[in-house]
C-alpha cells in the first residue's frame, strides 16, 4: 500500500499540483493557460485525432475478428492460437514494433522497394513517418486488444435470442438490427473508448518513429522534458502532463459508465 | 495465424438440416459466413505477418548487393552494448519480479483473509497504472527519483526496478487474483492455523504451493514487461534492451532488427510458456 502510495500517488500528485506552479513554487495559472496556445493545442488535437482514428479502425476490425472467432469452434486450437497471439500483439509495441514497420513500409522497406522494383512507384514516401504513418502502426496493437476486450462480449451472446427472433419470423437483418446490435453497442462502444485511451497515452512506438519534432501530445512531454529548462516555463511538461491525465480520466470515467449499461444484458 | 480454419461441424450441419423448412437460407447463410470469415483471416493474417517477415528480411540483407547473411544475428551476443543492455534488463526483470510477488502475494492473501472490506480499494489501486501512461509516471518521478537516488547513494539502472513494480501491478494483481479465486484460501488457511501453522508458514507452505502456477504466471509476466520497456529507461537516460536496439537502429541496422525480433521471438515465447501454464491449471480445475 505504502509502496503504491510513493511510486504512484506521489507522482500524480506531483504532476497535478505542478502544473499549477511556477518556477518559484508560487501557485500561478500560465502553465495550464499555456495548453491552450496553439502549438500546444494542436499536438493535443494531433494526438486526439490519431488516436480516435487508429481506435476505430481496430474497433472495426477487431470486432470482425472477434465475430469470426466467436462463430467458431469455442474450444477449437485455432481460436486458441489466435487468442494467445492477441495477448502478445497487443502488448507489442515501441521499437520493435516501429522497427517492423520501417522494415515494411519505410524507405527501404520489403514492400517500398518491391513497389519500386517492379511498378516503379512509390506510394508511400516518408509518410510512415508522420501522423498517417502512425495511425497504421497503432492499428497494429490495437486490432489484438480489441478482440480481447470484445470476445467476451460476443460470446455472451445466446444463440437462444437467433433462435427466437426466427420462431417469431424475423430475418438476419431484423436480428441484428433489434436484437444483436442494440446489445453489443455499449460494450463496443466502451472498448472503442479503452482504445482511445491506449493509443492516447502510447509513448514509445511513437518515439521510436519520430525522432525530429513533437507533433502529438506524448512526444510534446519529451521535448519539455528532456530540452534545455526556460526561465518561467520549467512547469510546462508538468502541464502537458495533467492535460493528458484529465483526457484519460475522463475516457475512463465514461467507460465505467458504459460497462454499468452493457452489465444489463451481457455478463 | 495461418492455422486451419474450423469448417463448422458436423452438429451444425445436423441443426440445419432438422429444419427442412429453410435449408437454402441456412446453407446461404453458412456459406456467407465462411467467405467473410476466409477474407477477414487472410486479410489480418497478411498485416499481421508481413511486418514480421520483413523484419526478417531487413536481419538477413546483405549491406549493398552483398548476398543475403545471418551474420547481424551472430554479432547479437558479442556486440559490448547490446549485451550489458541484455544483462541489465534481465536483472531488471528478476528484481521487478520478485519485489513484486514479494509485495502482493502477502497483500492479497490477507485482504482476502482479513480485510474484505478494503479488496475493491486494492483492486482499484492496483489497476490503476493501467490508466497513467506511462510518459506521465516519468514526469511525476523526477522527485521520487531524486529521493530514491540521494538515500540509495547510487544512481545504477537498477533502480529503475521501483518504477517498474509499478507498471506490472495491474498484470500480477490480475495473474494472482485467478489464481486465488480458484482456490479456498479461508479453509486452507484455518486448517493450517488450527494444526498450529503461523501466518508465515500459511503463506509460504500452504497457500503459495496452491496457487504455484499463478505466481509462476505473474513472474513471466514481469520479466516480458520489463524487457519491453521503453519509455521510462529511455526519458531517464538508462540504456536498457530497448533503448539500446533503439540506438543500434541508428547505427547498424541489421543487426538492431535481429536482435529487435529476437527479443520479441523471446516474449513470445515467455507468453508461450504461460499459455501452456494456463492449460495445465485448467485441466486440473476440470478434474
Amino acid at each position: 500500500m505504502l509502496y503504491v502510495g510513493i511510486f504512484l500517488i506521489i507522482p500524480t500528485l506531483v504532476v497535478v499540483v505542478a502544473a499549477f506552479l511556477d518556477g518559484a513554487n508560487r501557485p500561478t495559472l500560465a502553465n495550464v493557460r499555456e495548453l491552450g496556445e496553439s502549438y500546444i493545442a494542436k499536438t493535443f488535437w494531433n494526438s486526439f485525432w490519431v488516436s480516435a482514428l487508429s481506435a476505430v479502425i481496430g474497433a472495426v476490425f477487431g470486432a470482425l475478428l472477434a465475430y469470426v472467432l466467436a462463430t467458431g469452434n469455442p474450444h477449437g486450437t485455432f481460436r486458441q492460437a489466435v487468442t494467445s497471439a492477441c495477448g502478445v500483439l497487443a502488448q507489442f509495441g515501441g521499437v520493435t514494433l516501429a522497427f517492423a514497420f520501417i522494415a515494411t513500409v519505410g524507405p527501404a522497406g520489403l514492400i517500398t522497394t518491391w513497389l519500386i522494383a517492379n511498378a516503379g512507384v512509390d506510394p508511400f514516401g516518408s509518410s510512415l513517418f508522420e501522423l498517417r504513418g502512425l495511425i497504421l502502426v497503432y492499428s497494429y496493437f490495437e486490432i489484438p486488444l480489441m478482440v480481447l476486450v470484445f470476445l467476451p462480449a460476443l460470446d455472451g451472446i445466446r444463440p437462444q435470442w437467433r433462435e427466437a427472433t426466427e420462431s417469431l419470423g424475423g430475418t438476419t437483418w431484423d436480428y441484428w438490427r433489434s436484437v444483436a446490435v442494440p446489445i453489443l453497442t455499449p460494450p463496443f462502444l466502451g472498448a472503442l473508448l479503452l482504445l482511445f485511451a491506449n493509443a492516447f497515452s502510447a509513448y514509445a512506438t511513437a518515439a521510436a518513429l519520430i525522432t525530429q519534432g513533437a507533433p502529438i501530445a506524448p512526444l510534446q512531454i519529451r521535448t519539455a522534458f528532456t530540452s534545455e529548462v526556460l526561465l518561467g516555463r520549467e512547469n510546462i511538461g508538468k502541464a502537458l502532463a495533467f492535460g493528458m491525465i484529465l483526457v484519460v480520466a475522463v475516457v475512463m470515467i465514461l467507460n465505467s459508465l458504459l460497462q454499468k449499461r452493457s452489465s444489463r444484458w451481457l455478463r | 495465424m495461418s492455422a486451419t480454419i474450423d469448417t463448422p461441424g458436423p452438429a451444425l450441419t445436423a441443426a440445419g438440416a432438422s429444419l427442412p423448412s429453410r435449408p437454402g437460407l441456412r446453407a446461404r447463410r453458412r456459406r456467407n459466413l465462411q467467405i467473410l470469415r476466409i477474407t477477414v483471416l487472410v486479410l489480418l493474417g497478411a498485416f499481421f505477418l508481413v511486418p514480421l517477415l520483413s523484419t526478417f528480411e531487413f536481419s538477413i540483407r546483405g549491406i549493398g548487393d552483398a548476398p543475403r547473411t545471418f551474420e547481424a544475428w551472430g554479432r547479437i551476443p558479442s556486440d559490448a552494448t547490446l549485451r550489458s543492455a541484455i544483462i541489465d534488463s534481465l536483472l531488471l526483470a528478476v528484481l521487478t519480479s520478485v519485489v513484486a510477488l514479494a509485495l502482493m502475494v502477502p497483500t492479497m492473501i490477507w485482504v482476502r483473509l482479513r480485510l474484505q472490506s478494503i479488496s475493491r480499494v486494492v483492486e482499484f489501486l492496483c489497476l490503476l497504472p493501467l490508466t497513467i501512461p506511462a510518459i506521465v509516471l516519468v514526469v511525476g518521478l523526477v522527485p521520487v527519483y531524486a529521493w530514491v537516488h540521494y538515500l540509495a547513494g547510487t544512481d545504477s539502472i537498477l533502480t529503475l526496478f521501483l518504477a517498474y513494480v509499478v507498471l506490472v501491478l495491474p498484470y500480477v494483481y490480475r495473474a494472482l487474483d485467478t489464481g486465488l479465486s480458484a482456490i479456498d484460501v479461508r479453509t486452507l488457511s484455518e486448517a493450517a492455523r488450527s494444526l498450529g501453522a503461523s501466518w508465515f508458514d500459511v503463506m509460504v507452505k500452504v497457500v503459495v504451493p496452491n496457487m504455484a502456477s499463478a505466481v509462476l504466471n505473474a513472474a513471466l509476466l514481469c520479466v516480458a514487461i520489463v524487457m519491453g520497456e521503453f519509455t521510462i529507461a529511455s526519458l531517464y537516460n538508462y540504456v536498457n534492451l530497448q533503448v539500446a536496439i533503439q540506438q543500434l537502429g541508428l547505427s547498424d541496422a541489421s543487426l538492431s532488427m535481429a536482435a529487435s525480433l529476437s527479443a520479441l521471438l523471446f516474449a513470445f515465447v515467455l507468453l508461450l510458456l504461460l499459455s501452456f501454464v494456463g492449460r495445465r491449471r485448467d485441466r486440473r480445475g476440470k478434474a
